[in-house]
C-alpha cells in the first residue's frame, strides 16, 4: 500500500517538481490546481510515466467548503492521507503606498488563510491515524523582507508562525509540521522578473547561482521521510546562503 | 445501542482506555488523561456521532463523562 500526499497548486512551477519528486519517490501523489486543469493533468501524466501513482483534484485553497471536500475526498477513497504539502501560493507585487487592498487580502487567501484551510481539515484524519507529515512551502523574504512584496512576505512570515503552532498542537499525536524557504529558485513565479533585478539577486548569494525546483523538491523529501522523523516546527531554508538565519 | 454506550465507546477509543474506568462522574483530564488536544478530538467525535454542533463555550464546560451525557440528552429532548 502505497502512502499519499497532497501537494497543492502542484500544476507548475515548485509544486509540479516537489509532486513529480513524490511520485518517484512512492507515494500516490494528488494533484491540486486551482485554474491550470491541462498543465495538472500533464503533471499526473509525467509521474504515471515515470512508474508512479497520481490523480488530479481541482479547488480553490482559499475556498474552505471546497478544501473540506476534497480533503474528504481523498480520505473516502484512500486509506491514508501521510503527507500534505501546502504549496499553492501568488504574488501581486506593488509598492505599499500603491497596494490595493484587494492586493494584499488576495493574496493572504491563498496563501496564508489556503494553508489554514488545508491544515485544519487534515488534521483530524492525521490526529485519527497517529502519524502524518505537513509542509508548508513558505519563502525566503518570509524572513528577511522584501521591497514591493508586502502582502507576500506577510503572508509568507505567517505561514512560519503558523507553522510552529501547529507543529505545537499536532506533535502529541506524531505529526509534524515543518516549513520549507526557498530563496531565489527558477520557477514560472521568478521568470516573469527583470534580468536586472535577477543580477541584483545573484550578487547576494554566496553559492553564486539560483536554485533549480529539485532544491526544494529534494528537501521536501528528506521532511517527509522516517529521516526527518525528530524535526518539527522548522523552517529549513534552502537558498545558496542568500540567507543564513 | 443507548447514548451512554456510543459516548463509551468513543471515549474508549479515543484514548485508549479500559471501559471500566468510564465511568459517569470520571473527569476526562483527571481521571481520564486526556489533554486538550484528546478533548477537543473528542468533542468533534461526540459531534459526528449525534450530529450536532458543539460550541467552544459549552464544550469548557464538559469536564466529566457525565456531563457530556447531560448536554446530548439535552439536546436530543430540545
Amino acid at each position: 500500500m502505497s502512502k499519499v500526499a497532497l501537494v497543492t497548486g502542484a500544476s507548475r512551477g515548485i509544486g509540479a517538481s516537489i509532486a513529480q519528486a513524490l511520485g518517484k519517490d512512492g507515494y500516490h501523489v494528488i494533484v491540486n490546481y486551482s485554474g491550470s486543469q491541462d498543465k495538472a493533468e500533464a503533471v499526473a501524466a509525467s509521474i504515471k510515466e515515470a512508474g508512479g501513482s497520481a490523480e488530479v483534484y481541482q479547488c480553490h485553497v482559499q475556498d474552505f467548503e471546497a478544501v473540506k471536500e476534497m480533503i474528504k475526498h481523498i480520505t473516502s477513497t484512500h486509506d491514508s492521507l501521510d503527507l500534505v504539502v501546502n504549496n499553492a501560493g501568488v504574488t501581486k507585487d506593488g509598492l505599499l503606498m500603491r497596494m490595493k487592498p484587494e492586493d494584499f487580502d488576495k493574496v493572504i487567501d491563498i496563501n496564508l488563510k489556503g494553508a489554514f484551510n488545508v491544515i485544519q481539515n487534515v488534521s483530524r484524519p492525521m490526529l485519527r491515524q497517529k502519524h502524518g507529515r505537513i509542509i508548508n512551502i513558505s519563502s525566503i523574504v518570509g524572513s528577511i523582507g522584501n521591497a514591493g512584496q508586502a502582502n507576500y512576505v506577510a503572508s509568507k512570515a505567517g505561514i512560519d508562525g503558523l507553522t510552529r503552532s501547529v507543529a505545537r498542537e499536532l506533535a502529541p499525536k506524531g505529526v509534524t509540521v515543518n516549513a520549507i524557504a526557498p530563496g531565489f529558485i527558477e520557477s514560472d513565479m521568478t521568470d516573469v522578473l527583470s534580468d536586472e533585478i535577477k543580477d541584483a539577486m545573484l550578487q547576494q548569494i554566496p553559492l553564486g547561482h539560483f536554485g533549480e525546483v529539485n532544491d526544494i523538491s529534494e528537501a521536501v523529501k528528506y521532511l517527509a521521510s522516517d529521516s526527518a522523523k525528530f524535526i518539527t516546527g522548522q523552517t529549513l531554508h534552502v537558498n545558496g546562503g542568500m540567507y543564513m538565519g | 445501542m443507548a447514548n451512554i454506550d456510543k459516548v463509551k465507546a468513543i471515549i474508549v477509543d479515543k484514548l485508549g482506555i479500559d471501559e471500566d474506568k468510564v465511568t459517569t462522574d470520571a473527569s476526562f483530564k483527571d481521571d481520564l488523561g486526556a489533554d486538550s488536544l484528546d478533548i477537543a478530538e473528542l468533542v468533534m467525535e461526540l459531534e459526528d456521532e449525534f450530529d450536532m454542533e458543539i460550541p467552544d463555550e459549552e464544550a469548557e464546560k464538559i469536564v466529566t463523562v457525565g456531563d457530556a451525557l447531560d448536554y446530548i440528552e439535552k439536546l436530543e429532548k430540545a
